[in-house]
This record gives C-alpha cells, structure tokens and sequence, in this order.
C-alpha cells in the first residue's frame, strides 16, 4: 500500500512536467508576441525585453493587417447558426426515417452513411462552383453548406439515438391528439439533449476550425473566418510578417482556451458518446 | 406510427436537410465523378475525353505517386505512434494518480485549435530548435515529415486518450480480479483481459487516426506547404494544388480525387472488418 502511494507520487511528478512540456508550444507563441518581428525567427527562445520588446504593436498590426475583429465575428456567426441549424434540421429528419420507413427514407439513410467517407477533396471543386453559380458564396449560403455536408454524421449519430427511443411515448402522445410537429418538439426532442450536445460539440470543432470549405466556398473579399485571416498573413513568397502572425494566433488560440475551461465537461463527454456511436 | 398521417409530413421534417444535402454532397459528388472523365476549366465547358486523366496521373504527374507514398508512411508511423502513446497514458491515467483530471484536460486540449493555427505554432518552434543546427523545417521532406508527425501526435494523443480512458474504465472490476485471483500476471492481464476488453476503443481510434492522418489537409498546409519543391506534399494537398496551381489540370485533379476516395473508402472497410473480428463480447 505504501509502495503504491510513493509510486503514484512519481508519475504525478512526471505528468506534471509532460504537461507543462505539452503547453510549451504555445506559451512560445505567447511570449514572441511580444517581440520584435525581426527577433522572432533568429531567436524564438529568448525572453523578450529591452530593445526586442514591442509591448502590444504586434497585436495592434495583426488587428489591422488580418481585420481580426471581423473574421472573429464571421467564425462566430457562422458557427453558432449552421450548428442550430444542423441540430434541429437533422434531428427532425432522424426522426421522421427511422419512424415512416419505406425506400425513400432508407436510402436517405444509407446516403448519409456513404457521405461519411468521402474526403472533401472529392467534392471540393465541384462543391465550390456550384456554391457559386447559386450565389451561396455568403456567410448564409455557407451555413446551407454546412447543413448539407455535415448531415452525414448528424443524421447517423440522432439516427442512433431515435433507435433507442420506446416508440408507445410517441403513440400515446399522438393518440392524444398531438400532430406529428407537436410530438417531435413535446416529447422526442427533449429526450435527445445528451445527442444535441454531441453533436453541436463535434460540429462546432470542425466548423470553428475548417479552412477549405469556407475559403473556397465564401467571397473571401467581402468575408474572412479566422483560419482563412490567418494564412491570409502568410501573403505571397513566404513574407510573413512575423509579429502580427504571433498576435493573431495568441488571439485566436485565446477565445478557445476560455470556451474549453467552461465547457470542458461537455466536451470530453460529448467526444466519448460521438466516439461510441461512431 | 400512423403512417398515412406522418406522410403529409415528408416536406416539413426531411426536405431541409434533403435539399441542403443534395446540394452540399449529392450534385457536387456526382458532378465530380463525371468531371474526372472530362477536360474542363470551369464546370460548363467539361469535354468528355474518357480515361485519359486518370493515365496522365500516373504518366505526366509524377506528384501523385510520390504523395501518396509519403501519406502511406506518414499514416503508418503516426497511426502507431499516437494510438500506442494514447493508450499508455490511458493506462497510466485510470491510475490514481494525484491530478490526473488535470492531466487529462492539459493532454486534451491541443484538439480544439485548429489545424491551420496549430501548424504556425509548430512551424516556430520546429525552426526554432532546428535552427541551432542551421537547418530549417522545409530543408529537406524529411524534416517536414517527423514535424507533421510530432505535431500529429501532439494534438490527437489526447482526444484518443480520453477514448480509451472510456473504454478502460468500462471493464468491469471483478473481471480484473478474477484474472488476478486465477495467478495472472501484469503482462497477461494486459494482454488477455484488458486489450480484448477495449477493442471497440482500439477499432474507434484506430479508424479515427487513420482516416485523420490520411486525409490531414491544414496542417500540412500551414506547416511546410508541400515544401521543399512539392516533396512534403501529402495526397489532399496534392490534389488541392493540383486544381488551383495548374490550369488545364482540373479533370486531373478530380481524377485524383476520385482515387483519393476510393482509397479512404477501402482503407476504412478494410480496417473495420480486421479490427472488428477482434472485439470480444462481454
């Protein structure tokens, strides 16, 4: 017993070093933020100070060359509404398969599990033109977009769930008197929450973060995600400013630590349901 | 369910996502298949010329097969490396160890940021480090590929663990017991009890990585860009340059790309069957 705890003791010691070597890469980024942009790439472990310091210039020209605030508010609006989106047109459509089923429904079914394995780059030119010719080159557009490549995986991972969901409930309500929209949204609705959050969660990752899909798709003039801010910076023939590169991925590394702290919960149980059922 | 009454229905709970589907994956992926047997520059002006992209592929592009050998052993090496890292920490992490919530949330968290951010972050440290050795990260592929690899392990080793820590801790204990009762040893435990027990974990990261790995596009991007002379190019960025960086090549891209799919598809059927078969019932 002794033993065990002096054992336990050392791995804490361990871990605790492995982590701190684990956020090492970014606290980098955090401290060249600060640093003079000619400084960064000669040398990118020292401290920053004296005449290497720039205090906030680098976030001030990140802000300014990237048009950060904007791309933050694009990424955000276009998350926040094609995950909705996803969450209540999938679910809805789950449902109806899985309770009325003939072939139409089955082979809706089966179309999503096929898409699962498609790698974008199957669809991605075709995807962009068509995009275009529909004028869906907007923020809005993306988020039909969205709703339609990413039903895939929504529609299987609700699909799974309606399964497992005792079907007299459903009648009862119905004898009751309610119409087909009444029970969905009173009865079969609210028992997918834990579903609901999977979902969001694994959608909201993937959207937050694509680069592609949006660069390809949205008039990148008029708007910018985050991502497609960032490799913006990178410019042509490898003249990256440096400075304002280190301010706008502390910025953008920042907002997602925040949202992890609050929600880590969620997150972790919501990626282990997804992973069961997928 | 009253059938007849849910029918009216159809419009209202799956035309949404229907309409949205057929636009977003249907047209696009059917369109695409078609187009890989045309010459096209935009998708009105396709001329049907048969197979000849997909033999230019492997005739007048030399990239394509390059690439693809640089995934395949990309893929090998990280799917290994991060499922067997995961696992370990997994292990050690169901342990009671002091802080090992802490612990699982730090290894976490790389998997939220996204692949274009997180390749600029290794791109300053990789060069940071390599620069003592007057090298720099696009020196030579091989540098590009153990940095693509490092980071590959850096963000997914977490999300992997906490997938494994499920299946861990879903054994029950008494089984773990009975094995230790009847004289079984550490190394038998592992091997007879505990890895039969989390196969459906090993069948759900491996499937994960290995699709993740193979189809890894942003990163790739962001850290080398295919660089030195397109040699650290993985099979997405590939196909990706070849439709934007060469005019006249897009039936080829698409060629590529159906190649490409065709791959991911047999990669994971296959993968799904072996490890499958191995999944014990409880």
């Amino acid at each position: 017993m002794n033993k065990n705890v002096k054992h336990s003791g050392a791995w804490t010691v361990f871990f605790a070093l492995l982590s701190i070597a684990y956020v090492f890469p970014i606290i980098l980024v955090f401290i060249n933020s600060f640093k003079k942009k000619a400084y960064i790439s000669r040398k990118p472990f020292a401290i920053p100070k004296d005449k290497m310091f720039v205090g906030l210039d680098n976030y001030v020209k990140g802000i300014e060359r990237t048009e950060y605030f904007e791309a933050f508010g694009w990424s955000l609006f276009i998350t926040v509404f094609s995950v909705i989106a996803i969450i209540l047109c999938t679910s809805m459509c789950a449902w109806y398969i899985n309770r009325v089923i003939n072939k139409t429904t089955k082979t809706i079914y089966y179309l999503c599990l096929f898409s699962m394995i498609v790698p974008f780059q199957m669809v991605m030119f075709t995807l962009s033109k068509i995009a275009n010719m529909m004028k869906l080159n907007t923020p809005w557009g993306l988020i039909i977009i969205y709703l339609g490549y990413g039903a895939g995986l929504s529609v299987f991972m609700f699909s799974g769930f309606v399964k497992s969901i005792p079907i007299e409930i459903e009648e009862a309500a119905m004898i009751d008197g309610c119409t087909p929209i009444q029970t969905f949204f009173k009865v079969v609705f609210p028992v997918m929450k834990p579903t609901c959050v999977t979902v969001a969660i694994l959608q909201t990752m993937w959207i937050w973060n694509d680069y592609l899909l949006p660069y390809l798709v949205l008039d990148i003039k008029k708007y910018k995600t985050i991502p497609i801010a960032i490799q913006y910076l990178r410019g042509g023939y490898g003249s990256i400013d440096m400075g304002a590169m280190m301010g706008v991925l502390v910025l953008s590394i920042i907002p997602i630590i925040i949202f992890y702290m609050f929600c880590q919960k969620y997150i972790i149980e919501g990626v282990v349901a997804g992973a069961v059922k997928g | 369910m009253n059938n007849k009454a849910m029918k009216k229905y159809f419009p209202v709970f799956v035309l949404p996502t229907l309409l949205a589907f057929t636009i977003g994956f249907i047209v696009p992926f059917c369109m695409g298949v078609y187009l890989s047997f045309c010459k096209f520059t935009t998708v009105t002006d396709a001329k049907f010329v048969g197979f000849s992209n997909y033999a230019k592929i492997f005739t007048e592009d030399g990239t394509f097969v390059h690439a693809l050998w640089y995934t395949a052993a990309f893929t090998v090496v990280s799917v290994i490396l991060i499922n067997v890292i995961a696992f370990a920490v997994a292990m050690l992490l169901t342990k009671n160890i002091r802080g090992r919530n802490a612990f699982r949330t730090v290894f976490f968290m790389p998997n939220l940021i996204g692949g274009i951010i997180l390749g600029y972050v290794w791109q300053l440290l990789l060069n940071g480090i390599l620069m003592q050795f007057d090298r720099t990260l696009t020196y030579s592929s091989k540098y590009g590929f153990w940095g693509l690899v490092i980071l590959m392990c850096w963000q997914q080793i977490g999300y992997m663990m906490i997938i494994y820590i499920a299946g861990i801790q879903n054994i029950p204990g008494d089984l773990i017991e009975a094995a230790q009762i009847d004289g079984a040893n550490k190394r038998q435990l592992l091997k007879d009890v505990i890895i039969p027990m989390v196969m459906p974990s090993i069948t759900i990261c491996t499937f994960l990585t290995l699709t993740n790995s193979f189809k890894l596009f942003d990163q790739n991007l962001a850290l080398t860009n295919g660089e030195p002379s397109n040699m650290s190019e993985m099979l997405a960025l590939n196909i990706y340059n070849t439709f934007y960086g060469r005019t006249g090549w897009e039936g080829v891209g698409q060629a590529k790309a159906v190649i490409f799919f065709i791959l991911v598809g047999v990669i994971a059927i296959v993968q799904n069957r072996l490890t499958r078969s191995k999944e014990v019932q409880q």
